[in-house]
């Protein structure tokens, strides 16, 4: 299969184009006259989503005033792989070993990390993934890399704090975790805490990391920070950013 | 139920000695302590409500203006009723307005003045006191009007941040089988020193639990168990910075269960130790005499730490949940003890743990209405696979016979559940419950197998846990980091200046009627 051609969605034949695809409409699903007019509505939908033909699979009322539906349909759309972007990752994932030896050459001490989830966001699950010796996905946290220290302030930490505790750490990369949020607050919060720390510390600032599921992984720069990780990232992507990003020109500061 | 696992009475015996031991010098500490929480609750008690232009309640108002002037270490009360008798004044509001103005001078007031100080206050706070009753009393009232659902009660979120959008949900969610409805707050509130006022509509990952907010949803769940002749219980949270005011407002709006934990605001919130111990005993006297039904906090701890290598910690956490819940007043029937099903499903025989640990603490605490929180830690994007693992819970829970049933959520952790991923949950349970409903009195573990071993296993370890905490103290266990890995100094974390150590001569109206509460509450 061509991987810079063009692709149809695979059902169970190829170009087939099948889709599943879940809502909700507020409709009534009471008598026969309402049902069919229930699933009308989702085929109307479906219709303008791209789904020719659709197939109402499953329709159920919930409550008096809304209706659940199940889709499978064809879409028409295609698919051109040679027109996808992706953020190129600007660095090769290093084992724990290799990580903590670039670290102590290049700095010739610990690398300090503080990390916290800041603003309202009580859900720690996700910098205690990337921070805990526990870890996430089979690989351990940041804790468990020798040459590392983590500071975890965990939930619900003032962006002031944050930045008293990083001067007082002397921390090298400061990182944000946002998981659930509402209304964007993940994205203000960011924001907040980039100013805070370019009007905190200038130029000399620790490298600043985000991450969450709902952060969009190339919108750093808009947000002030030099890195945005995404659903699914593992410590060990975490822990290479940071050895790519602290350590690159070692050897140039090294011989100077 | 009891006895599928052998367990030997002498160490359960001994495990809750254990746990008495470590949890008295910190119910010493709170007998000898306010905060400024408590002394607020107590003039909520009294009818004090509203709040200024700016939103921050009179309650606050009014404790800071007593604070700045004679101090908390007597207690609110006799200058704040002292204030109201010889300025002549008509209501609390009418005090607290004066009094942020810094047109009030308080004292503490002596002899006769005192007394009658203490008299009018001790008649204002009893008018709380019998609102509680009467709405405890038309709980019963509205049982028996329409029904008790059959354990376990199906306990769902709904946590739109809007008050009006939660009702609507709420009543959705009880129309189809949820016998519990929960409001999750906004994730903000618990560090918020004060509670907020009114219907509310602005929330984030929650809605505000205020006084208008209880009422409004308490309110629309009358009319909805009526319709369906089955009654809706209310939760909200008690935790936080406000622990002791939510308790009281919950007892005035007639909340029928509050999650109410002795260490959660410490270990996830950074909440001061002392502060949070201090704050729940109060709030768990007003439980008490309200009916309200606790829900405590162990899932969390499995939510950092890991379930298997932690699962004792939940067990000795508990323990000591008993013994300061039974200490401020709290029937067993009161004690929703928590706990969770978070053991990475990869683990080889994941399910037979859990079940091992279900088991395990339904034996330990046979009269406790058991809230059982399902997976959150290992639920990924792959909404099926999340699905079947919450099915796996779902029977985990009716083997076990624990008795609220947290409803999991296929798209945990990844929005605020949809209308639809609710209903889905609802219809998975529904399934359990028909099917497998009666697989508990079957369902007896090999005497030696895998699930009793490990059951007697985790009871031995929190014995030995219980046994540190018992040397090193509480306190400097927690700070240690024993519980959610995570280490919490008693002089550390927030609220720690709204601590006062109670000087001789404090009073405290609500505090008093509270340790008189009525007998059938302490069976």
């Amino acid at each position: 299969m061509s991987l810079t051609g063009i692709v149809r969605p695979y059902g169970d034949t190829t170009g087939d184009g099948r889709v599943q695809l879940s809502f909700t409409l507020p409709v009534p699903f009471g008598d026969e006259a309402e049902r069919a007019r229930a699933e009308g509505a989702a085929l109307q939908l479906a219709a303008k989503m791209g789904l020719d033909p659709a197939m109402v699979v499953h329709a159920k009322g919930m409550g008096p005033d809304f209706t659940f539906f199940i889709v499978y349909g064809r879409v028409s759309h295609l698919v051109d792989l040679s027109a996808v972007t992706v953020a190129e990752r600007e660095f090769p994932v290093l084992p724990a070993a290799e990580v903590n030896l670039r670290i102590r050459s290049a700095l010739g001490r610990k690398l300090v990390v503080v990390g916290a989830c800041i603003g309202t966001d009580a859900h720690t699950v996700g910098i205690d993934a990337i921070l805990n010796v526990k870890g996430h996905a089979g690989e351990k946290g940041l804790e468990y890399y020798r040459e590392i220290r983590v500071v975890n302030m965990g939930s619900q930490v003032g962006v002031a704090d944050l930045v008293a505790r990083a001067a007082a750490e002397h921390a090298d990369a400061v990182l944000v975790s946002q998981v659930v949020t509402q209304r964007d607050a993940h994205l203000s919060n960011t924001r907040e805490m980039s100013a805070a720390f370019h009007a905190a510390f200038g130029l000399q600032r620790p490298v600043l990391v985000v991450g969450g599921p709902r952060f969009d992984p190339s919108a750093a720069q808009d947000l002030g920070v030099d890195k945005i990780f995404g659903r699914g990232t593992t410590p060990s992507e975490v822990a290479s950013y940071l050895v790519h990003a602290l350590t690159p020109d070692a050897a140039q500061r090294g011989a100077a | 139920m009891t006895g599928k696992l052998n367990l030997d009475p002498a160490l359960v015996a001994q495990a809750r000695e254990l746990a008495k031991r470590a949890a008295a010098p910190v119910v010493k500490l709170a007998r000898t302590h306010t905060t400024v929480s408590v002394e607020r609750a107590v003039l909520r008690l009294a009818g004090l409500d509203g709040a200024d232009e700016d939103g921050m309640p009179w309650v606050n108002r009014l404790a800071d203006a007593v604070r700045e002037s004679t101090g908390l270490e007597h207690g609110v009360a006799l200058p704040v009723w002292d204030a109201m008798l010889t300025g002549g004044y008509p209501d609390l509001r009418t005090l607290a307005v004066d009094a942020a103005a810094g047109l009030v001078k308080f004292r503490q007031p002596a002899g006769h003045e005192g007394n009658a100080a203490r008299d009018t206050a001790a008649r204002s706070v009893k008018k709380g006191m019998t609102r509680i009753d009467a709405q405890r009393a038309e709980r019963d009232r509205m049982l028996a009007a329409t029904s008790d659902p059959p354990m376990p009660w199906i306990y769902l979120i709904v946590a739109t941040g809007d008050i009006y959008e939660d009702i609507p949900q709420a009543q959705a969610a009880a129309r189809e089988g949820a016998d519990i409805i929960a409001v999750i707050r906004s994730t903000g509130q618990s560090l918020l020193d004060y509670v907020p006022e009114g219907a509310t509509r602005e929330g984030y990952a929650g809605t505000y639990a205020t006084q208008e907010n209880f009422r409004l949803m308490r309110a629309a769940l009358d009319d909805t168990s009526r319709e369906l002749g089955r009654y809706i219980r209310l939760t909200n949270y008690a935790s936080g910075l406000c622990m002791p005011e939510i308790a009281s407002l919950a007892g005035l709006e007639r909340l029928d269960m509050m999650l109410n934990d002795c260490m959660y605001g410490i270990i996830f919130r950074d909440i001061n130790p002392v502060r949070t111990f201090i704050d729940q005993r109060f709030s768990r006297q007003v439980h008490a005499r309200a009916g309200i039904v606790i829900n405590t906090g162990e899932d969390n701890y499995l939510t950092t730490a890991d379930a298997v290598d932690a699962a004792h910690t939940v067990v000795v956490s508990q323990l000591l949940n008993e013994y300061f819940g039974r200490e401020a007043g709290l029937a067993d029937g009161q004690l929703g003890l928590g706990h969770a099903f978070e053991i990475n499903p990869e683990v080889p025989d994941s399910f037979m743990l859990e079940l091992a640990h279900a088991q395990l603490i339904r034996e330990l605490f046979p009269d406790a209405p058991l809230k059982y929180m399902p997976p959150t830690k290992h639920m990924t994007g792959n909404v099926f696979a999340g699905y079947l693992l919450d099915a796996f819970f779902n029977l985990c829970g009716v083997m076990t016979d624990q008795s609220i049933l947290l409803i999991g959520m296929m798209t945990e952790g990844i929005h605020t559940p949809f209308l639809s991923d609710r209903d889905l949950a609802l219809e998975n349970v529904r399934y359990v419950r028909r099917a497998a409903g009666q697989l508990g009195q079957e369902f007896r573990p090999e005497p030696d197998g895998l699930v009793a071993r490990r059951a007697r296993q985790v009871l031995g370890e929190s014995v030995d846990l219980l046994r540190k905490i018992g040397s090193q103290g509480l306190l400097n266990a927690i700070a240690a980091g024993t519980f959610g890995v995570t280490k919490r100094p008693p002089d550390g974390g927030r609220g720690l200046d709204g601590v006062v150590e109670r000087a001789d001569g404090y009073f405290n109206p609500a505090a008093d009627q509270l340790e008189t509460t009525p007998l059938e509450a302490k069976q």
